[in-house]
């Protein structure tokens, strides 16, 4: 569904490099669960499997798949194909570093300004809406949260110094 | 007929006027979320989920399940009138809902594809009323051998019968049953895969990595092409409507196919999306100038509709009497019922009568319900879509980032549904399915406990699997289906090699 149009004229990430990337870090993840099992026992006890059993094979599964993957890709030749072009690449992370920042800014900030902020960024930035238009729907969204979830189903959300100083 | 005793005082639970109320508010906010990109069924259920905490149970799933529905119908209108599907099952129905709306007969093209949605649903509920009370007494003499073998059946047939190359399958499955694994080990009572770190102590919340990979990736992707929506513009008026609805008889043959094979696949757990495809494929197939697809055809509305919402109710089935899902949604909602105190499983049937009538009751009516909605409301649906998708996109970020928070009140599940986010957008990109990673995660300790207390009573031989015929009958079924691709590509290459003589 996905097949990404492999245009002549357009450079970007191949898909062979990121099948290799992904199936390296799965293979990674399958070592790390091999190594822990390892520590847990991963053999027979004396009441069937042990801790270890289960995520041994996994692993053991899952380092098997990822090399599988790899062959698999290089065999059907589309490794050289473009994976995500340069343009799209940007387009990506202009979404994702703005949320990137968002989502760490939760944790000193709480999470209702730094949303005000990210809706801002993301209308101004993005869309090129005038700053008060930006800030208001920010706002708006920020209200709006609040009062559901803090208010109506009474389900605490993060806050930081300055709902603190707002008695909150 | 006692099903239809019980079925008559689930509609007197689900004809409450709250609970009426609730289905309203879900299929109006389902249909919203399929309307949105970025907020799939699943994520959907998923983020709203702790809301529900407080509620009856009954009412709760009425709510989250009308969410379902909702998102099951709206995942159609983006795809016929901007060519966006809103959901990765009503990816089919663009290849003829667009090009009709393009010719101008949206309306027409809309009213197939609802018709079509609540006709599937309609089915699969019909055979959930019938079926699933006796899927749940034979699965009382289940053990957790016989749980065990279910599991890895229906895993089995994710890498057999699904949508994605069979390797990817399993690496996205032994992933997510990794994940699962990663705590406190019941069993033992030893920690697991945490590696010294107290966050990872409470393990990976299948919530939030829905959340993550069904409704962060979705954004990255659609920014991918810097979306601009442009949509076709879209009225219905009664007229259209009973036009379109007198043509709905000679469909009658593509109805009860679509419907059959939606509910086929929901059951397994191939799930709705594998069966709009199937589907509009044999439409095609059957169809005598089936190279018109594509050019605006009805029956190429009708067919995907039909079995991706015959699928999408079906795959309830499994997870009422088995507590095994038939797709993400139906897994997040399965979450749901351990939150509120159920047990998953053919005791629900006995212990929680009312429970599970006034769900399959409360089908019937939010059905029909979700259809007056969308037939009423897509104008405003549409309109929706009007709004520029950097307000979209930054809002939809706060509300997951919240829906994520709020299933244990821990900062950390932000970043990690971040982490899930991206991951999901590459492994979508390279194809491997989402769907077997997100159901180990959630049924992982399931499946291991019953593999454990399994070998418990067998003092640890294999051979409890094949101990009696129902055991044995299910994991050589679950077994065959795991050697399908394998053989299908064996046998595909030897043709290669050998042509026929002859």
């Amino acid at each position: 569904m996905d097949e990404p149009a492999g245009r002549v004229e357009e450079r970007g990430i191949s898909i062979g490099l990121a099948e290799g990337v992904t199936a390296l870090l799965l293979a990674g993840v399958g070592a790390l669960a091999i190594l822990d099992s390892l520590r847990l026992g991963m053999g027979w006890g004396e009441d069937g499997p042990q801790a270890g059993y289960f995520p041994f094979w996994l692993g053991v599964g899952l380092i098997v798949a990822s090399f599988a993957n790899v062959f698999l890709a290089f065999r059907s030749g589309i490794g050289r194909r473009i994976f995500l072009t340069w343009e799209q690449g940007r387009h990506v992370l202009s979404v994702l570093l703005p949320t990137l920042v968002f989502v760490a800014l939760i944790a000193p900030l709480g999470i209702y300004l730094p949303s005000v902020l990210l809706i801002t960024w993301f209308m101004m930035v993005l869309g090129r809406f005038s700053w008060p238009a930006a800030l208001a729907v920010g706002a708006a969204v920020a209200v709006l949260a609040f009062v559901t979830f803090e208010l109506w189903f009474l389900v605490p959300l993060p806050k930081g110094p300055i709902e603190d100083a707002l008695g909150f | 007929m006692e099903e239809l005793g019980l079925l008559a005082q689930g509609f007197g639970i689900a004809m409450q006027p709250d609970n009426l109320l609730l289905m309203v508010v879900g299929v109006v906010l389902g249909v919203l979320i399929g309307v949105l990109p970025g907020l799939g069924g699943a994520n959907g259920v998923a983020i709203l989920l702790p809301l529900t905490f407080t509620m009856p149970p009954v009412s709760a799933i009425i709510m989250l399940s009308c969410i379902y529905w909702g998102a099951l119908f709206g995942g159609a209108i983006t795809s016929i009138l901007f060519n966006i599907p809103g959901e990765p099952w009503s990816v089919a129905t663009t290849f003829d809902g667009y090009p009709m709306a393009q010719q101008g007969r949206a309306g027409e093209a809309l009213t197939a594809a609802f018709t079509s949605s609540f006709i599937g649903a309609f089915v699969a509920i019909i055979l959930i009323t019938f079926i699933a009370p006796l899927v749940a007494q034979f699965a009382l003499r289940f053990g957790p051998a016989e749980f065990f073998a279910v599991m890895f059946l229906s895993f089995a047939c994710f890498v057999g019968m699904g949508s994605g190359p069979p390797m990817k399958t399993l690496a996205s499955m032994f992933t997510g049953f990794l994940l699962a694994a990663v705590g406190l080990d019941t069993v033992t009572g030893q920690l697991r895969m945490t590696f010294g770190s107290t966050e990872l102590m409470r393990g990976f919340d299948f919530l939030v990595a829905v959340i993550g990979l069904f409704g962060i990736s979705e954004i990255l992707s659609s920014i991918e092409e810097g979306l601009a929506f442009r949509g076709r513009n879209a009225a219905l008026n009664m007229k259209v409507v009973l036009q379109t609805w007198a043509t709905f008889p000679r469909h009658l043959w593509l109805l009860v196919r679509s419907s059959a094979i939606g509910c086929w696949m929901g059951i397994t757990p191939a799930g709705a999306t594998p069966a709009s495809f199937m589907s509009y494929g044999v439409a095609r197939r059957v169809a005598r100038d089936g190279n018109s697809f594509g050019s605006g055809r009805i029956e190429g509305v009708i067919a995907p509709e039909t079995a991706a919402h015959a699928a999408g109710t079906a795959a309830l089935l499994p997870m009422l009497t088995l507590g095994v899902p038939g797709s993400p949604t139906a897994a997040v909602l399965l979450g749901g019922l351990i939150m509120w105190g159920l047990q998953p499983g053919p005791m629900l049937f006995i212990e929680q009568k009312d429970f599970v009538w006034g769900l399959i009751a409360s089908m019937y009516v939010s059905n029909v319900v979700g259809l007056i909605v969308v037939l009423v409301a897509v104008p405003w649906f549409a309109a929706i879509l009007r709004v520029p998708f950097s307000v979209i996109a930054a809002i939809i970020l706060v509300v997951c980032a919240i829906g994520a928070y709020t299933v244990k009140g821990a900062e950390f599940d932000i970043i990690l549904m971040l982490v899930f986010g991206v991951i999901g957008y590459v492994m979508k990109k390279l194809n491997y399915p989402l769907a077997p990673l997100v159901l180990a995660l959630v049924l992982g300790d399931r499946a291991e406990q019953s593999f454990r207390q399994a070998l418990l009573l067998s003092d640890g031989s294999m051979g409890i699997f094949f101990g009696n015929w129902l055991v044995g009958t299910i994991m050589t079924l679950g077994i065959l289906m795991l050697v399908w691709p394998v053989w299908s590509a064996v046998s595909r290459a030897w043709r290669v090699s050998h042509p026929a003589r002859g």
